[in-house]
């Protein structure tokens, strides 16, 4: 008989095919869909996470993983709604205005998207008052701002205050990107700063204080 | 495919300064006549580009033009190459970069009066198609306000015409992230040649109006993309290089169309298509640590006609404005190597070997641009009927490098990269016979949310 630890290691390994008949197999057996979502998959993107924060697996093999989540979540997420279960913390994230560099933004919302997350991913050159049109629809706990340039670096400035001044001052923001430093973070108000996508779900979590 | 053999095909030949089909400038610089020549690059600081911005923004500029060539005449230098790689909003409103390119014109001319100084610019509108998502490739105000910017620059002096084209790009980002070969093989030799192909028709036509050189473009967002993926430990340090090879392909099609160099500073596949084309090329290396890593510092200059630092913003350091410094940096970098290369040919194969062999061994990314290397992707390419054709073999020849010189204890290869060999090998093994029977399965696999087909004037399904 099928365990939540098979399930758990068949999202680590990215076998999809497993997880696809896993999952059904385990709900029959009486298991909670909040179950299976909090002890095994959660549980193994947290490994995933880790073993790419220390350079063990690249992107491509994280990102299988993250595929062999979906499948999962393909089944679990309407059964979650129905039973009024939401994930505890949604996130919105989004390259700021002038910026199209999506690579980085993307990682953290696969990221977020493995620890649970909801996440609502904005695209990118999106104007400060995108952002804030979508904190009023989305209610979030916390915002990602992403920016590769120099040169889009006021943008983030702006849109970080665009966001403070629309009395939005309990919402988290964490700003990222190549130039970003935890200086400028601090200077232009954020709440976290993430020097890489793997480092995007402890500061996620600090900023949160969970 | 236009080019069926090699302009260089002896890699003792392929070496920086010379290249078969050099370019003269108009105060006289011979870009691939003998010397190696700085290529300066400059950026703002973080500062809101817009119109009431542009007083400041105009400082800036004039600042970094008058202080770096008063630096290059100061230390002697041979020629100076400027390149004003426009930021988005310049290209979308072509006044505001013509008010740039007019500043450096200006301050080229002044130089020149004033200390003799051989200069000249290098203009390159950055590719703002991809602001709407789907990109708009053929047409449309981003479309119409970079070809105004380019016709505008090249009639006001600007010599040179480059840019940093983006066709393609809608899914090779993920293809990078998801390790995909075959998909980086259809975002590079599918779409990406159908729309150089395009504009680079534009861009030579409008060159050939004003009597300036359409010079080169370089995959930047997909090579390099790769090279910093991979230098993050994000990607393959193996799948990065396989996928330069691949670029070269791509970036050939401008000198296809009529393009003669010097190809842009940050297409670190210029070598492969010096090797192909004969024509000069510029690139960067260690003296653009300013801007990112890389993992070929010095083997990058064994090649170049030009060398560049790819960008630097306009920032005070103590030994003056950045650009100003890094200016001095690229003249005694240019100027050791002009002095090996006047003691004559030995000395000059010497001092490109040094570049060579200090980095080749430490990276795959290095390996793959060897002299060599170069030379053998770009007999592979050569040899191929087609752009598809040669993609594969571009990457086939690649992946044989890196195994060969990795089992010769020539070339270090990370034990967990090992297998992303075969990986690949395999992936190139299933690829179809031909173009069109890829297009009609990778059709069926990729996201026709993120790309217009038609822009790239493919079917929008395998059956249409």
């Amino acid at each position: 008989m099928s365990t939540i630890e098979d399930l758990k290691t068949a999202v680590i390994n990215g076998r999809r095919k497993d997880v696809k008949t896993l999952v059904p197999e385990l709900l029959e057996s009486g298991i909670e869909p909040s179950a299976l979502l909090s002890q095994a998959l959660i549980p193994a993107m947290g490994v995933v996470g880790e073993r790419f924060k220390n350079n063990e697996i690249f992107v491509p093999e994280m990102l299988v993983s993250a595929r062999a989540m979906k499948e999962a979540m393909n089944v679990l997420e309407p059964k979650l709604l129905e039973a009024g279960i939401r994930p505890e913390h949604t996130a919105l994230i989004g390259t700021v205005e002038g910026d199209l560099h999506d690579i980085g933004k993307n990682l953290v919302a696969t990221m977020w998207k493995g620890a649970g997350f909801d996440v609502i991913d904005l695209g990118v050159n999106v104007p400060a008052a995108r952002f804030i049109e979508a904190i009023e629809e989305h209610k979030p706990h916390i915002v990602g701002l992403s920016a590769l340039l120099t040169t889009t670096m006021p943008a983030m400035r702006d849109t970080v205050a665009a966001i403070r001044e629309a009395g939005h001052t309990s919402v988290k923001l964490l700003v990222g990107g190549a130039p970003i430093t935890q200086s400028y973070a601090n200077e232009i108000g954020a709440d976290g700063y993430s020097r890489d996508a793997a480092s995007a779900v402890d500061a996620a979590k600090e900023a949160l204080g969970v | 495919m236009k080019y069926k053999t090699l302009a260089i095909s002896d890699p003792a030949k392929l070496i920086y300064g010379v290249a078969p089909n050099p370019i003269e400038t108009r105060h006289g610089m011979r870009i691939g006549g003998g010397l190696i020549y700085p290529e300066l690059n400059f950026t703002l600081p973080d500062i809101n580009i817009r119109k009431e911005a542009m007083p400041e923004i105009a400082r800036h500029y004039k600042q970094i033009v008058t202080e770096a060539l008063e630096r290059a005449a100061e230390l002697e230098a041979p020629g100076v190459m400027l390149e004003f790689e426009t930021l988005p909003p310049m290209t979308e409103h072509p006044a505001l970069g013509m008010e740039i390119v007019n500043i450096l014109l200006e301050g080229i001319e002044r130089a020149h009066g004033k200390y003799g100084l051989k200069a000249t610019l290098r203009c390159t509108p950055n590719d703002n198609r991809e602001f709407i998502r789907p990109p708009v490739m053929r047409s449309g105000r981003y479309w119409d306000a970079m070809l105004e910017l380019f016709d505008q620059s090249a009639a006001a002096g600007a010599e040179f015409l480059s840019i940093e084209s983006v066709g393609g790009k809608e899914l090779h980002d993920d293809a990078l992230v998801n390790g995909d070969l075959r998909a980086v093989l259809f975002s590079l030799c599918v779409m990406g040649v159908r729309d150089m192909n395009f504009i680079w028709e534009h861009i030579v036509a409008i060159a050939a109006k004003h009597g300036v050189h359409a010079a080169g473009d370089t995959a930047c967002g997909f090579g390099n993309t790769a090279m910093v993926l991979a230098e993050r430990k994000m990607i393959p340090r193996v799948f990065a290089a396989v996928v330069r090879a691949v670029t070269a392909v791509r970036s050939l099609v401008a000198y296809e169309c009529g393009a003669v160099g010097p190809g842009k500073d940050c297409g670190y596949e210029n070598p492969i298509l010096k090797a192909i084309t004969g024509c000069p090329m510029s690139m960067e290396g260690k003296t653009a640590a300013c801007a990112h890593l890389s993992p070929m510092g010095n083997l990058a200059a064994a090649t170049a006609d030009l060398w560049s630092n790819e960008s630097v913003q306009n920032i005070k350091l103590l030994g003056g404005m950045a650009p100003t410094c890094y200016m001095e940096q690229l003249i005694y970098d240019c100027r050791l190597m002009n002095t090996a290369a006047a003691e004559g040919e030995a000395s000059a194969l010497k001092m490109r070997d040094w570049l060579v062999k200090s980095d080749a061994g430490l990276d795959p990314q290095a390996m793959i641009i060897t002299p060599e290397s170069s030379v053998a992707i770009a007999n592979a390419i050569v040899a191929s009927p087609s752009h598809y054709a040669a993609g594969i073999a571009a990457a086939r020849a690649a992946v044989k490098i890196l195994r060969e010189t990795s089992e010769a204890g020539c070339l270090r290869i990370d034990a967990r990269e090992a297998g992303w060999l075969d990986r690949m090998e395999d992936e190139l093994d299933d690829m179809p016979d031909t173009e069109d029977a890829f297009i009609e399965e990778m059709m069926e696999e990729v996201d026709l949310e993120k790309f217009t087909p038609a822009d790239y004037g493919l079917p929008t399904t395998a059956s249409a």
